[in-house]
């Protein structure tokens, strides 16, 4: 197990670059990062068309959301694959295809959670808002959004963590992250699957439980500012 | 873009054939991993309500692993890493009755398994303490306040939880392509790459999956309101 670490350890942090592609656990981190930016404004939208006055435009959002949740990542990968250089016209890279893929699932969900925050808040928000004469617009952006997305910090680092174990399905589109990488030296080392799969599996893991922590400590922070109490926390 | 779409030429004959068999497969991994996953959840929490540290730690383990790895790692050290560890006179039978698809229901029913036995946990802990110890004080025993008072809301409470994992379990087979099991999915890419036929190919294959994702969601709709715990 030592030895692969010892000889695999920068292709598994940096893939082939600078020689070659840039790919293993930095490609992970950027696709993830870049898809969790990109979706972070749709998802807003569709949370704002959500919990809007009722007419087509809720109904588009509440037919997306709803559509996108029935389908499998891997087939809107696939479509993506094939789709998103026929629309725009050239070939692009495949870890722009599965940028497109994870930004188009998670701004479904993404957009559940946000919603869940703004109709979380008490109806006095919008009703003092209104009573000061302001219009959708700024009672949306500056009393609304602020409130209800510092609530749902938490349910969004959670979106991360799914984001980063969804990004290893890049690995089926030939993209050069973390899984694709371990692939490869699998395919190098026929005799030590176990192993190199058990380093695979532990990266992913030191990754998401310190995010699922992180999750946690939010959610008792966030908690305590809303409620104004001090949660105790359980020393041990 | 002078595309000719032509879905009669995906929906006979061979490539037909191929896409029964995929749905096939997919239900099958479906299905059993859905029936080991909640047999084993239930295992899983019961285990962990009994007192015991290690085997409570064991159990949280369990689960943490399955939560923090993706899935497709999961199903890839079944598939590449057990398979060393078995003998190969092992293995070859394996092979031959079909190893994919048994690795795929094992790391799918392990992988819901420790979600759901999450959320059964979840449902447990939200009935009041004091519905037990109320339970207790009227002369029922620990098992029967389980089985009469404290197992009957929990359910209720855990099931809109339990079906969201169903529609995820679902979606989820479709990873099982990445190991070489024949399902919808794979066979979608197989037919596409046989025939040319993109849209035709992935949009029955995605069609299939929203059709089967849908009958779960009205399904889970019309259960969590059945069912749903009116006295809290």
């Amino acid at each position: 197990m030592l030895e692969i670490i010892q000889e695999y350890w920068l292709l598994l942090l940096i893939g082939e670059y600078p020689h070659g592609k840039l790919g293993g656990l930095a490609m992970t981190l950027i696709i993830s990062f870049v898809s969790l930016i990109v979706t972070f404004p749709c998802a807003v939208l569709i949370a704002l068309a959500r919990t809007g006055k009722p007419g087509i435009i809720q109904s588009i959002a509440y037919g997306f959301v709803h559509n996108v949740r029935a389908i499998p990542l891997l087939m809107l990968i696939f479509w993506a694959y094939f789709a998103v250089p026929m629309i725009i016209g050239f070939p692009i890279d495949a870890a722009f295809t599965l940028i497109v893929a994870i930004v188009i699932y998670q701004t479904a969900y993404l957009g559940e959670i946000i919603a869940a925050g703004i109709t979380g808040l008490p109806k006095g928000q919008r009703e003092a808002a209104a009573a000061l004469g302001l219009g959708y617009i700024p009672t949306m952006f500056r009393i609304i959004l602020p409130q209800a997305i510092f609530n749902v910090i938490p349910g969004i680092v959670n979106q991360l963590t799914t984001i980063i174990k969804e990004s290893s399905l890049g690995s089926i589109i030939a993209v050069s992250e973390l899984s694709y990488v371990m692939l490869q030296v699998n395919s190098n080392e026929v005799t030590k699957p176990l192993q190199i799969f058990g380093i695979l599996a532990a990266v992913y893991f030191v990754l998401c439980f310190a995010l699922s922590q992180a999750t946690n400590w939010l959610e008792r922070r966030i908690s305590s500012r809303r409620t104004g109490q001090v949660v105790v926390e359980a020393v041990a | 873009m002078g595309y000719q779409f032509d879905f009669g030429k995906v929906l006979q004959g061979e490539y037909l054939e191929l896409i029964l068999e995929g749905l096939q497969a997919t239900m099958v991994v479906f299905v059993f991993s859905w029936i080991i996953g909640l047999v084993l959840a239930v295992v899983l929490t019961v285990i962990r309500a009994v007192e015991f540290k290690p085997t409570q730690f064991l159990v949280a383990a369990f689960v943490e692993y399955h939560r923090n790895v993706p899935m497709l790692i999961q199903l890839f050290v079944w598939y590449f890493g057990f398979a060393v560890v078995l003998p190969d006179a092992v293995n070859d039978y394996l092979n031959d009755l079909g190893a994919e698809i048994g690795y795929a229901i094992v790391a799918l029913a392990l992988n819901k398994a420790a979600y759901m036995s999450e959320d059964f946990r979840s449902g447990l802990r939200s009935i009041h303490p004091a519905q037990m110890e109320a339970a207790r004080s009227i002369g029922l025993t620990y098992l029967g306040a389980m089985c009469w008072v404290i197992l009957p809301q929990a359910w209720r409470l855990a099931l809109p939880a339990l079906l969201g994992q169903t529609l995820i379990l679902f979606k989820g087979t479709s990873l099982a392509a990445a190991i070489g099991v024949a399902e919808l999915s794979y066979q979608a890419r197989y037919i596409e790459e046989q025939s040319f036929r993109i849209f035709e190919a992935y949009g029955i294959a995605t069609a299939i999956y929203m059709l089967i994702s849908f009958a779960i969601m009205w399904l889970s709709s019309i259960l969590s309101k059945r069912y749903e715990l009116r006295v809290k």
